[in-house]
């Protein structure tokens, strides 16, 4: 049975965009950006490089060299648009799929592909990058957001010069009970947090109409907060909407639910086959509205860059594609015994007595080996 | 010295760790104005304010995740769990971020967050509110569990475990609440450490393992015993995970016969991992198998059937004769 979709209609809903698919500047009432060609440069510069490590991503998979991987391709301009939104105080609380937000954050991309390649759970220091490590159970982050941005309000750090937290999280995830309970403390605690929905239209198999009966955004007015739906495909957008809420978070405005409209042109992950579940005339008609293409023609069309600049990017994408492949593949396995390691903070005697006695065991074998 | 209840004693221990350290934090529901339902947390959010004794909306799992990102933050939370049988909302958020995050961070992160769960029955409630959920808790590597059993132990445990740099699943035998006992507040020094169970009355003939509410049932039985000739030694476990297997087995080698004791279901429960342990550590000493005496493997009765569910005095005894038996 399917639910009446005229119960409870309400007007279509509207998008933010400040850059069309063609490449045309956009004007909207409440959003503007004012950014050099030196900035629009960097942001076109931010996009090949992420894809490009993507790419290369998926390929070290399908040669084996990764166990898993979830591509961000389609989803380039949503993570930098909101990404280069971040000041270095603020705080972003990512999914699998942030490597663009890593990029942003100075994550090496090096270190994105530890767990994938299952070396590791999480290869970077949260601190030192002020990015979260990904969180692979659905919507679980959005609370952990929104706790540190309580923190930030006990630091007093919130007002002229504050800082605020991102949290990103999928259309799936806003069905999770968890996304929901992040929604309604962050509203009565008055939490400077910004829930950054990255709608890619696809939770695996199951299309948005299986989570949602009205646009996401327009979620947030029950739980007393503004939301918005932005072009997820447009960089200046998503860089303007996001910077507007982080700026009101940091102020003591609140929260705000962002919903970036956008595609997940690849598989959910590199494990997945979604030609099983959609069709190819869907992905055709996202193509058209490519993140990188529209900011390429609008470069060109305001000579903001010449054919030297695009083959320079070009060749540093080719660049950092062969040095992520290279490091990959140089990513040591763990010692056996690193599986005690970090378990507890302080001295736990459990994992001192199985610790001795997989050594002895381990140790064994390497006699037998010698004995040889 | 001074007399008090388990619960003041709970009370004066966060009071003192919320003293000391200006990061620690009360969280949970009805614990600031109402002093929590069973008024632990009583006076707190009066003498240390809304932005340390926080009401949380009602939502176990916010209360857990919300933790996490305090503690992230460098905030020392201690959650407060209703009641038992409310953990299970919040159990995703315990077992998969706040006892894996140090370990997914290559131990970049410590998350000191300390979750109280008032715990087991015997208080006449209905359903939901007397369980002994430590088992689920156990089997979760990156926890620590521990589990009080009277005020001295409630003043300093709590303290201990909110300074400690691990999340911590502390468990507070509810019915025990009301207990008084002399604690002393005075000093910071000798005090028994974290992980150390405690050989609570020393006995030559049976090793009898408790914790929580059980510790004073196992207390009474070995009373009652004395009058039958049979001299019963009482180990408070206090940690559950990890486990002070070295005074457990010294116990049990010495006394040649172990009876462990809880109110969780026997199936599965806390007392088979103890049982295994001891058969492997004291085969030699084992004038009898190790015996378990907990709840049967059904739910948690209604509340006119506790007594018969519930571990006693008699049911400990009976456990006692069966050991001998062997």
């Amino acid at each position: 049975m399917t639910a009446d979709a005229s119960r409870g209609a309400q007007a279509p809903p509207e998008l933010v965009q400040l850059l069309t698919p063609e490449g045309e500047r956009v004007e909207h009432p409440d959003y503007d950006i004012d950014l050099t060609p030196e900035e629009i440069r960097g942001l076109y510069r931010d996009l090949v490089l992420v894809r490009r490590v993507d790419l290369e991503a998926v390929a070290l998979q399908r040669q084996g060299e990764l166990g898993i991987w979830a591509s961000l391709l389609g989803q380039e301009a949503a993570q930098i648009g909101s990404g280069r939104a971040l000041t270095d105080a603020d705080m972003a609380f990512p999914t699998y799929r942030e490597h663009g937000v890593a990029w942003c954050r100075g994550v090496d991309p090096v270190n994105l592909l530890g767990l994938f390649r299952g070396v590791n759970h999480g290869g970077w220091d949260p601190a030192e990058h002020n990015f979260h490590l990904y969180t692979i159970v659905i919507g679980s982050q959005t609370l952990h957001a929104v706790g540190y941005a309580m923190g930030i309000q006990r630091d007093g750090a919130v007002g002229e010069n504050g800082a605020a937290t991102i949290v990103y999280f999928g259309d799936g995830a806003t069905s999770q009970g968890d996304v929901n309970e992040s929604f309604i403390w962050a509203s009565v605690f008055n939490a400077p947090v910004v829930f950054f929905c990255q709608n890619n239209q696809w939770a695996i198999s199951e299309p948005l109409e299986k989570q949602s009966r009205i646009p996401l955004y327009r979620r947030a007015s029950g739980f007393g907060f503004p939301g918005v739906r932005v072009d997820g495909n447009d960089v200046f957008a998503c860089l303007a909407v996001t910077r507007q809420a982080l700026k009101n978070a940091r102020e003591g405005q609140g929260p705000m639910l962002i919903e970036a409209f956008t595609y997940r042109m690849g598989a959910h992950t590199t494990s997945d086959d979604p030609t099983r579940y959609r069709v190819q005339d869907e992905l055709e008609a996202w193509k058209l509205k490519d993140p990188i293409e529209r900011v390429r023609a609008y470069m060109f069309k305001n000579q903001l860059a010449d054919q030297e600049f695009f083959d320079k990017i070009e060749a540093e994408a080719d660049e950092l594609g062969k040095d992520v492949r290279r490091r990959c593949l140089e990513m040591p396995d763990p010692e056996p015994l690193a599986i005690f390691e970090h378990v507890y903070a302080e001295p736990h005697r459990l994992m001192d007595e199985e610790r001795a006695r997989f050594a002895a065991y381990f140790a064994g074998f390497e006699s037998e080996e010698s004995s040889r | 010295m001074t007399t008090l209840t388990l619960a003041k004693a709970l009370n004066e221990g966060m009071r003192k760790a919320m003293e000391d350290d200006s990061k620690v934090l009360v969280m949970g529901e009805d614990v600031g104005k109402l002093g929590g339902v069973f008024r632990v947390t009583d006076g707190l959010q009066k003498d240390f304010g809304e932005e340390r004794v926080i009401d949380t909306p009602l939502a176990e799992s916010g209360i857990i995740g919300t933790a996490v990102g305090l503690a992230l933050r460098g905030y020392r939370p201690v959650c407060e769990i209703q009641f038992d049988g409310f953990v299970f909302p919040a159990a995703d958020q315990i077992i998969t971020q706040l006892a894996k995050m140090p370990l997914r961070s290559l131990g970049t992160l410590r998350l000191p967050v300390v979750v109280r769960i008032p715990c087991g029955g015997g208080i006449g409630a209905v359903e939901h509110h007397s369980e002994s959920p430590e088992a689920y808790f156990t089997h979760t590597a990156g926890l620590r569990v521990v589990a009080c059993s009277n005020p001295a132990d409630a003043y300093t445990m709590i303290q201990q475990a909110i300074r400690c740099d691990d999340p911590v699943i502390f468990f507070e035998p509810k019915r025990r609440y009301w207990e008084k006992a002399e604690v002393d507040t005075s000093t910071q020094e000798g005090w028994h450490p974290f992980d150390r169970a405690r050989v609570v009355r020393p006995g030559a003939d049976v090793t009898l393992l408790a914790y929580g509410p059980m510790v004073k049932t196992c207390l009474e039985a070995a009373t009652a015993a004395e009058e039958d000739g049979r001299s019963l030694e009482v180990v408070d476990l206090r940690s559950l995970n990890p486990l002070d297997t070295p005074t457990v087995v010294e116990s049990v080698r010495r006394t040649g016969r172990c009876i462990v004791v809880h109110e969780a279901p026997v199936f599965g429960g806390f007392g088979a991992e103890l049982a295994a342990r001891i058969t492997e550590e004291c085969f030699y000493s084992l004038e009898a198998p190790v015996l378990r005496v907990g709840g049967p493997s059904t739910p948690y009765p209604p509340s006119r059937l506790e007594e018969h569910y519930l571990p006693d005095l008699d049911r400990v005894l009976e456990a006692v004769d069966r050991a001998f038996a062997f």
